[in-house]
């Protein structure tokens, strides 16, 4: 383990962490909101005492591998969050630290579950810290880190692999860089026209960056009590559900389109399956919940921004989907781990992990009936190797094992079972909202501090996708070999 | 004595050169008649071509009268075979290389069942090797005596030793640990001292102790170093499958690196405590991911002798506490000497050392037996075990200063009731002692009586 290097990359996204958190501090300027500075200074002060020097005293020895790579990554989750939660705790906005780190990691991970029973009584600087962590989140730190350097002589590709979501990790172009820029690029562009979009809708300006923001990262964080319901408007609905769509797809599709390259962007198959299940769903929840509203436009609206929201896993709400027919409700358990696409700021399993999983479960169901017969799997005409193909499997393992024993050790808590279990599947799959108590007019205010921090680890495995945290608790990885 | 030699090979070509020194009747079968007319050019030998395991041929290299014959072609099955024809035909002794590990698992029904006096795997004998010194990772190399009582060790004593200037009668003033130093190698040349010798700085020192005043002694010196615990060998090919499987009784970690991927599945299968990589161990960025950095010892047993020693320098410049270095081609031993590639193994020499030792030991008279026998200093001295058995020996109950020893021969240690005896002017030699002897490789020491003028 190359120890040394994995403290000078924390070192970067420490300080690169601190230049993001002037952004609140400059909007508690704006605001007046004086008891909220020494929260933002504080941070940021600790923040670039650590950073810099790990950052000035560069290792001889640069070389980092999977393993450095997983563990740099996982260690700056950890750590950013735990600075992060800094500003609610010491303005006293939210008087418990565990709970501050869970609204930050709740931020960081695009998961937005949130424990604040009252948002609106919120200051504006930490309302605005609340959402651009979701946006810093959404693409990640360290991608972010790749695009701003200057130079780098380190193999960054394993920290791309630990830190972007999907089971395949592609560069756009040959520097990665290069390829960072592109998509930060892509990711701030797509944001400004939105809250450009949200503006003209009449929404105001402040209201507009955050929830562009947290739409952008797919995070969720609303900053009304009753989320985008407040807002009471079709066009802000529709806006919205397109642009949680557009954020739930490969952004790898976005740089193909600029490269007008559409017959390639359009010929992935992940993105129709994407699309696919998305117009299902919609039709199906519209008339499943029929009976509740009063016509076929105000039921397709009320599934198309659910629906939107949830399998991107966003988890903004326009209604309380908790009171829909259970159909419903169990759809939305179901688009929850589907997830977005691979390459998004999306969380949740991911669209190709599923349609890798049921390919691979069709091929062995037809070996069973033909056991001669051989296949191989097929996505966007290339073909997936066995070992993508294991490692899926492995992951879905791996992914039903964590949300299991999560359901069993919240258990222990005051909820029922259908409480539970939507908290673990909103928190893995950084959705946010659950069902019950942990519903979307509900928050988790209510639950434990052992069942907090499962929810907060269960946000930061589904946002790194697993690996990165296991590899960082195994003893496995620590062990001089 | 009459041997015959079935298979002029890497091993054979070994063999050949070493018994036909010790003045025995050598016949050597090769299919290669190219091969043949080589061996009968440099040694003095007879050649066959042929298969050694039909009768016609067997018959006309004479193996009815032969003592020994050993078989050492390339097929496990050939060498087996072989030995069964020659036995019926007559031959005393028969000696097969058997090298598959399905095989190997049969070796005492190949010994007993058919009646083969030794079965020798080289790969098994040369991961044995390297285990002993992986034990005791001091040592450049170790040799064990009377079943591991007696242990002498190959050491570089270094730059600035405490031993520089040291005569030999003053050590135990000076260590406080008993122990003798049986031969010296300085340079090209080869000393077995006696106690009017001086040691120098960079010395080769061949200590002959008990396995704890070995330990001490070096940690004296201050070149001691601790037990081993992550063990790396590059190449996956049989030494280090049966090297692996020794180490798994061990808590060493062993990680294998291997560039075939069939035969890394058969090495996770065949071991699973090891950590098996996939990947071409001369990559550096690959043998940096797996740790070389961090080894307790690297072991290159690739195919490729040069491969294996670039691999050792490497290892050596990253400071890895120790190498091994496994080379086939012995004359490139003779030049590693002026690199500083750790230990070196050569799976032909420990099997030649094995076959002569068993050769030397079968032409004792009855007084005495060499029991064991081994080649150090590049072959250029030999270090032999004798178990006195005979009460007629001349050079019983004599006071060791009053006997006459031929030049350069040193009794190092004698053996009597397991207690170990450092011998010193009054000691004498009785019957039922284990006496180990020092001598130049060309004395050919073959009874006890020899080393005497």
């Amino acid at each position: 383990m190359n120890f040394k290097m994995i403290f000078h990359i924390l070192g970067k996204v420490l300080y690169i962490t601190a230049i993001l958190m002037l952004l609140p501090l400059i909007v508690a300027f704006i605001y007046g909101e004086k008891d909220t500075y020494i929260g933002f200074v504080v941070p940021i002060l600790v923040l670039l005492s650590a950073g810099i020097p790990l950052e000035i005293f560069k290792p001889k020895n640069t070389l980092i591998f999977a393993k450095e790579g997983l563990t740099s990554v996982a260690l700056a989750w950890i750590v950013t969050s735990l600075i992060g939660a800094l500003p609610f705790y010491i303005s006293r906005y939210i008087p418990s630290f565990l709970d501050s780190v869970f609204e930050t990691v709740s931020g960081f991970t695009t998961t937005g579950a949130s424990i604040l029973t009252d948002v609106e009584m919120m200051p504006y600087s930490l309302l605005f810290w609340r959402s651009f962590t979701h946006w810093i989140g959404g693409m990640g730190v360290l991608v972010f880190i790749l695009a701003v350097i200057p130079k780098t002589d380190m193999s960054m590709m394993h920290l791309l692999r630990a830190e972007a979501p999907g089971p395949v990790i592609g560069k756009l172009v040959a520097k990665m860089r290069l390829s960072a820029r592109i998509l930060y690029g892509i990711y701030v562009l797509l944001t400004v026209i939105l809250i450009i979009f949200l503006v003209a809708g009449k929404m105001p300006f402040f209201d507009s960056v955050v929830t562009s923001f947290a739409t952008a990262g797919t995070g969720g964080f609303g900053i009304k009590n009753n989320s985008i319901a407040f807002y009471d408007s079709a066009y802000i609905d529709i806006v919205l559900s397109i642009f949680m769509i557009l954020f739930g797809v490969n952004f790898n599709i976005y740089y193909l389109m600029l490269l007008k390259n559409f017959k390639r962007a359009f010929k992935n198959d992940e993105l129709r399956w994407y699309l696919g299940i998305i117009i299902i769903s919609v039709v199906a929840v519209a008339i499943n919940i029929y009976s509740i509203y009063p016509n076929i436009m105000e039921s397709l609206r009320h599934s198309f921004f659910q629906v939107s929201s949830i399998i991107t896993t966003t988890g903004f709400s326009t209604a309380d989907f908790d009171q829909w027919p259970m159909f419903s409700k169990t759809a939305i358990l179901l688009l929850m781990v589907i997830g977005s696409s691979a390459g998004s700021t999306g969380g949740g399993m991911k669209v190709s992990r599923i349609v890798i999983l049921f390919k691979s479960v069709r091929n062995s169901i037809k070996s069973m009936a033909n056991p001669r017969s051989v296949s191989s799997i097929n996505l966007s005409g290339e073909i997936i190797d066995s070992k993508t193909e294991k490692g899926v499997l492995n992951y879905f393992a791996l992914y039903m094992l964590i949300a299991v024993t999560s359901v069993v050790i919240l258990s222990f808590d005051q909820y029922d079972g259908i409480t539970n279990i939507s908290a673990v599947l909103a928190c893995l799959n950084n959705v946010g909202p659950g069902l019950r108590a942990a519903g979307p007019l509900g928050n988790y205010s209510g639950f434990s501090s052992v069942s907090k921090i499962i929810l907060i680890l269960n946000m930061l495995i589904g946002r790194l996708e697993i690996y990165p945290v296991i590899v960082l608790f195994s003893p496995l990885t620590w062990k001089r070999r | 004595m009459r041997i015959l030699i079935i298979g002029d090979g890497k091993v054979g070509s070994t063999l050949i050169e070493r018994l036909s020194k010790e003045d025995h009747d050598i016949v050597v079968i090769d299919t290669n008649p190219k091969v043949i007319e080589n061996a009968v050019n440099s040694c003095d030998v007879m050649g066959v071509v042929g298969n050694g395991a039909s009768y016609t041929i067997l018959k006309e290299a004479e193996a009815d009268k032969a003592d020994i014959i050993i078989a050492a072609t390339n097929s496990d099955e050939l060498n087996i075979l072989a030995c069964l024809v020659a036995k019926k035909i007559g031959a005393k002794h028969t000696i097969a290389r058997v090298r598959s590990p399905e095989y190997s698992k049969q070796l005492q029904f190949l010994k007993y069942e058919l009646g083969l006096s030794m079965v020798i795997n080289p790969e098994y004998e040369t991961a044995a090797e390297i285990y002993r010194i992986l034990r005791f990772p001091s040592a450049i190399k170790l040799d064990v005596f009377c079943k591991g009582k007696v242990e002498m060790a190959e050491v570089q004593i270094g730059e600035n030793s405490i031993l520089d200037n040291t005569k030999l009668i003053d050590l135990y003033d000076k260590i406080k640990v008993k122990v003798i130093i049986g031969a010296i190698q300085r340079g090209e040349e080869v000393f077995i001292p006696k106690g009017n010798f001086v040691i120098k700085n960079n010395d080769i020192i061949h200590i002959t102790a008990s396995h704890k005043d070995l330990s001490e002694f070096l940690k004296a010196l201050g070149i001691y170093k601790d037990r081993l615990k992550n063990i790396m060998i590059i190449g996956g090919g049989k030494i280090a499958y049966y090297l692996a499987n020794m180490l798994s009784e061990t808590n060493m970690n062993v990680t294998i690196v291997e560039i075939d991927e069939k035969r890394c599945v058969e090495l996770s299968e065949a071991l699973p405590k090891a950590r098996i990589v996939y990947g071409n161990g001369t990559d550096q960025m690959l043998l940096a991911e797996e740790g070389i950095y961090d080894a307790d010892a690297v072991i290159p047993l690739m195919g490729i002798d040069e491969e294996n020693i670039i691999l050792s320098l490497y290892a050596n410049k990253h400071n890895v506490p120790k190498t091994i270095t496994k080379i086939n081609n012995s004359s490139l031993v003779e030049l590693l000497g002026t690199l500083n590639t750790g230990s070196v193994v050569s799976p032909r020499k420990v099997t030649a050392d094995r076959i002569v030792r068993y050769a030397r030991a079968l032409q004792n008279s009855e007084g005495s037996m060499v029991n064991t026998l081994y080649r150090i200093v590049n072959n250029k001295a030999e270090a032999l075990e004798f178990l006195i058995t005979d009460d007629t020996l001349p050079v019983l109950h004599i006071p060791l200063k009053n006997l006459k020893f031929k030049q350069n021969i040193l009794v190092a240690c004698i053996i009597r009731n397991n207690k170990l005896i450092y011998p010193a002017g009054m000691d004498t030699i009785e019957v039922g002692d284990n006496v180990i002897v020092i001598s130049p490789a060309e004395q050919y020491i073959k009874e006890f009586q020899d080393i005497m003028e």
